[in-house]
């Protein structure tokens, strides 16, 4: 065993975690080399010394002010579990709930359908609204004569193209 | 910790009374600083309870534990050299005249100082101060709590033969800081010195 493989395993060596043959191989190395055996016995007197440092208690309060900072931890409750889960879920009706605000919001006129899809489906909804008056076909084959029809006196007579008369006053 | 993370509430006040101790030790000489030192075992005690619920049992505890405490210190070490490093060594120091640069006193100076005012522990506790961060924290693993190579290793992020080399390294460097006390100076007899 060499000097420099020594040094690697001195701690282990001196902690006593080695196997009984690098046990074995290191003594034989330190008792033939006397700058490894050196360290050795010095790096056992730092232990030594350092062994004089006193241990140190806690403060009095420490104790309670670990448990109060912990208590005022925000606690959850067995709803906790939903908590991941509840923001996807709010996002997930908000979503919904735009898109259904944006479908039956109605149409403003002056704002002009963009797809062809959307402008024949306004149209087969108007088609479908006229049916019930198209499907009475006695009531369409019957409009000429009301054309026909003498107005009564007491309603006034509709003069479309009448001329406004002239007042003398 | 299984019975903390199961939200058993006195299972953390037997984790807080069994680690407070070897806690605040260890960041008391990673920090040496008291009042520091009880601050970060609290923040430590904290981040353990807010992380019980994400806790594997993959590790042993203390090597949670310690790796939270060690990174702890060593970000407070850091932000303290920082802190200490905007101190001009030429700045004026308390009612000196602005003239008198600060000084740093040779090291000799200081170790016989220290060796006449027979503060041992103060002596020593200076000396593990001035190892660099990582060596100091795994001297402390080592010889104060008494890890084995694998927990510190797991620690300090690094394998165990990197472990055992930084160990070796750290106590070289006490051996020489340690030297007056390890071998002190034989005492003068009476008349040395004194020519013939």
């Amino acid at each position: 065993m060499t000097c420099e493989r020594v040094s690697q395993e001195l701690i282990s060596y001196l902690d006593g975690r080695m196997s009984a043959a690098e046990r074995r191989e290191t003594e034989d190395h330190l008792a033939g080399c006397a700058a490894c055996r050196g360290r050795a016995d010095e790096f056992r007197r730092i232990w030594s010394v350092m062994d004089e440092l006193p241990v140190i208690e806690p403060s009095f309060g420490f104790d309670a002010r670990v448990r109060q900072r912990v208590a005022a931890e925000p606690r959850h409750g067995w709803f906790a579990w939903f908590a991941p889960q509840a923001r996807l879920a709010f996002s997930a009706v908000l979503l919904i709930a735009l898109t259904v605000w944006v479908a039956k919001r109605p149409s403003s006129p002056g704002t002009p359908r963009t797809t062809g899809m959307a402008a024949s489906t306004e149209q087969d909804f108007n088609a479908i609204q006229d049916l019930g008056v198209l499907e009475n076909y006695d009531v369409v084959t019957k409009m000429d004569a009301l054309s026909e029809l003498i107005p009564s006196a007491d309603q006034p007579t509709a003069k479309p193209d009448a001329e406004p008369t002239e007042s003398n006053d | 910790m299984l019975d903390v993370k199961a939200g058993d509430d006195s299972s953390f006040d037997f984790l807080l009374v069994k680690y407070r101790s070897p806690l605040v030790n260890f960041l008391y000489r990673m920090v040496r600083d008291r009042a520091t030192a009880e601050d970060l075992a609290q923040d430590v005690f904290l981040r353990v309870y807010r992380a019980r619920k994400e806790y594997i049992p993959s590790a042993k505890f203390t090597t949670w534990l310690f790796r939270i405490a060690t990174n702890a210190a060593l970000n407070s070490v850091r932000d303290n050299r920082h802190q200490r490093m905007q101190v001009s060594l030429d700045a004026p120091q308390g009612d000196e005249p602005e003239s008198v640069p600060r000084e740093l006193p040779a090291r000799e100076m200081r170790i016989d100082e220290h060796l006449l005012e027979r503060d041992r522990v103060e002596f020593i506790q200076r000396a593990i101060a001035s190892l660099p961060e990582k060596q100091r924290a795994a001297v402390l693993l080592h010889k104060y709590e008494e890890m084995d190579y694998g927990e510190i290793a797991k620690i300090l992020g690094c394998t165990e033969a990197a472990l055992k080399s930084l160990l070796f390294r750290a106590y070289e460097n006490l051996r020489v800081q340690l030297a007056p006390l390890v071998n002190p100076p034989a005492p003068q007899r009476a008349g040395e010195g004194r020519s013939s």
